[in-house]
């Protein structure tokens, strides 16, 4: 008997996927600047869904507060950038670790708070945050301030190849959170999380340290979610407090995407951003409304169908995206030690 | 001297409304453990029931509280019943999501049906009365009654909680629902009069919050935080020191606000966090966070 990761259909799709993101890649030659524009959008989404997904659907760490990583890399980017002449792009990875390094106190603080009170704690820190930035006079107070067009004309000289690079990066820091993800549940930290989520008490008495795990993916989340956040506001080069720090575009969308794609899988959050974006190309004049029927909808998955539409493929069809179900492999002879399988657990 | 008296008075009669804003989410969370995230919304969305009531009926406020607060309360036993109670279980996630997508629909809807234009109530000329304590020490008549009906609804809580069948019922399925289920009461009926009640507290605070200083469909998440702030600074599972974490956070604002009007909330959350930091069971608890 053995116990995989892998197996055949999802390396088929594995190499599907391949396929796409080559596709996706060449989108400068293929596509407009408008189409460029949307699938930077997509992306940036995908990303923070994804991230949110992590913190909430795998550590449970229910977060309504990561517009607060958001803004804070939105910020360092402008700070770096404006202040201390760091170039731009250089100043994305770094707002990253500088929002790392700060969540490290924000979690010693809100993880006192357990369940439901972490939520509105992580709240609290994101209002806190918006409303030191608005204190900033360097950086245009409460109404905000742009990237000054030096700093704008350093990432490359034609606007052009700018906006190819934003997307490339765009592109490349999506996957890199998906891979980072992917690896992050495939590693013995990926089995202590599903410990966790099953049943935090019996994770905890079979060794699982499960502060110390919750706490790392927490500081992972802060990483990743301030670097999107820094890329989304190189594109708009404007930033502002209420911008930045926005529960509506940062966490309602968000957790919306990521109920109605289907919460606790990694597809999940991929498969609600495009619903969610094929349904605001038809629904977009709406506005309000548009988000008003989004979280009908939300509530309404999440009372029938709690796993999401993701979900709901893979009850019908047992078919996963990424390999990450460890199945078992009943095999007619037992050999315990089988050579040179590093899936192996 | 007696300026900075009069920013601590203010302060205390402010934290009576938020220790209001507080005892309805310390009630629910205390019978079925669900923190409803648009208790907010739902204190603005009392706060304009009020305003279309002394408008379409030409009431002043404190009788517009006898249609809204009955209103509210249904609201809550349906809200409970139809929507709340198919998420209460061992998974934090579904109360968590269900409340805050009921936070952003309130907070839309309210946007698209009144605009994002600030609003207030009219209380006529008791709005600007005052008495002197002292020379140069004054305290408003408005506030010194939101104060002291607050003090009345968390008595009355109080009361309901310790002295009651109903309040029987709430600690029981709050201690052991299964066993209270055990011993004939129905849990979604106790959990669905438990929101109601919160409802009418919430319905009472945002009456008073309109007749206080304007407001807008936007500012509910903000008053949620109050009320939250005032729960932790007091300490779960404690009425009168709830309204104690109320004052406290009135306090701070107060005179964060003193200090640079910019500072009044951030003074708020910092107060917050320190208590956090240091106490984090609260001030005064009497149960475990």
């Amino acid at each position: 008997m053995n116990v995989r990761f892998s197996d055949r259909p999802a390396r088929v799709t594995l190499a599907s996927v391949a396929v796409a993101l080559i596709a996706l890649a060449a989108a400068p030659w293929w596509g407009g600047r408008d189409d460029l524009r949307l699938l930077a959008e997509i992306y940036a989404y995908v990303a923070l869904a994804s991230l949110w997904n992590l913190l909430a659907g795998y550590a449970g760490l229910v977060s309504v507060g990561q517009q607060a990583y958001v803004g804070l890399g939105a910020y360092l980017l402008f700070a770096l950038t404006i202040l201390l002449g760091v170039p731009p792009l250089i100043a994305i990875p770094l707002a990253g670790v500088i929002a790392a390094l700060l969540s490290l106190p924000v979690a010693a603080l809100i993880f006192r708070l357990r369940g439901h009170y972490f939520a509105i704690g992580t709240w609290i820190v994101a209002e806190v945050f918006r409303l030191l930035a608005s204190q900033v006079s360097v950086l245009g107070g409460g109404s905000g301030t742009s990237l000054p067009v030096g700093i704008v004309t350093s990432i490359a000289g034609t606007r052009q190849t700018r906006e190819f690079l934003i997307y490339w990066i765009a592109l490349t820091l999506m996957v890199a959170i998906l891979i980072a993800i992917v690896l992050l549940l495939r590693s013995r930290y990926g089995l202590a999380l599903r410990a966790i989520r099953d049943n935090e008490l019996a994770a905890q008495s079979n060794g699982v340290n499960v502060t110390r795990v919750k706490l790392i993916v927490y500081v992972i989340t802060a990483l990743g979610t301030a670097m999107v956040g820094a890329l989304i506001f190189l594109q708009k080069l404007r930033i502002s407090p209420d911008a930045a720090f926005s529960v509506n575009d940062w966490t309602a969308f968000v957790i919306f995407i990521t109920v109605i794609g289907g919460i606790g899988r990694v597809e999940g959050p991929i498969v609600g951003t495009l619903v969610f974006f094929l349904l605001r190309q038809f629904l977009a004049d709406l506005g309000t409304i548009y988000l008003i029927m989004l979280g009908v909808v939300a509530i309404v998955v999440m009372l029938k169908a709690p796993k999401g539409l993701w979900g709901l493929v893979v009850e019908h069809f047992g078919f996963q995206l990424f390999p990450l179900e460890r199945r078992v492999v009943l095999t007619p002879t037992v050999r315990p030690r089988e050579s040179g399988d590093p899936d192996k657990m | 001297m007696t300026d900075w008296i009069n920013v601590i008075v203010q302060g205390v009669l402010v934290g009576g409304l938020y220790a209001m804003f507080a005892a309805g989410l310390s009630l629910i969370f205390g019978v079925m453990r669900l923190v409803n995230i648009a208790h907010g919304d739902l204190i603005v969305l009392a706060a304009y029931l009020a305003l279309v009531t002394t408008q379409s009926l030409g009431l002043d406020p404190l009788s517009a509280m006898l249609i809204v607060v009955p209103l509210m309360a249904a609201i809550g036993y349906a809200l409970q019943w139809f929507v709340l109670n198919r998420t209460l279980g061992d998974d934090l996630l579904p109360p968590l999501l269900v409340t805050f997508g009921l936070s952003v629909i309130i907070q839309n809807t309210l946007q698209e049906l009144f605009t994002a234009d600030p609003q207030k109530l009219q209380a006529g000329a008791i709005e600007v009365a005052s008495l002197s304590v002292v020379e140069g020490i004054n305290i408003g008549v408005l506030p010194l009654l939101q104060f002291a009906l607050a003090v009345i609804v968390i008595a009355a809580l109080q009361l309901v909680f310790y002295r009651t069948a109903l309040g029987r019922a709430f600690r029981a399925t709050a201690d052991d629902s299964a066993v209270a289920q055990l011993m004939g009461l129905d849990n979604r009926h106790v959990f669905a009069l438990a929101m109601a009640l919160s409802l009418a507290v919430v319905a009472i605070a945002g009456v008073l919050l309109a007749v206080r200083a304007n407001f807008d469909p936007t500012i509910g998440p903000a008053r949620l935080i109050f009320g939250f702030e005032a729960v932790i600074i007091g300490g779960l599972g404690s009425l009168w020191g709830t309204l104690a974490g109320g004052i406290m956070l009135g306090v701070a604002q107060a005179i964060g606000a003193k200090l640079d009007p910019g500072w009044q909330i951030l003074a708020g959350h910092l107060a917050f966090l320190v208590v956090l930091a240091i106490r984090p069971q609260g001030l005064f608890s009497k149960v475990q966070g």
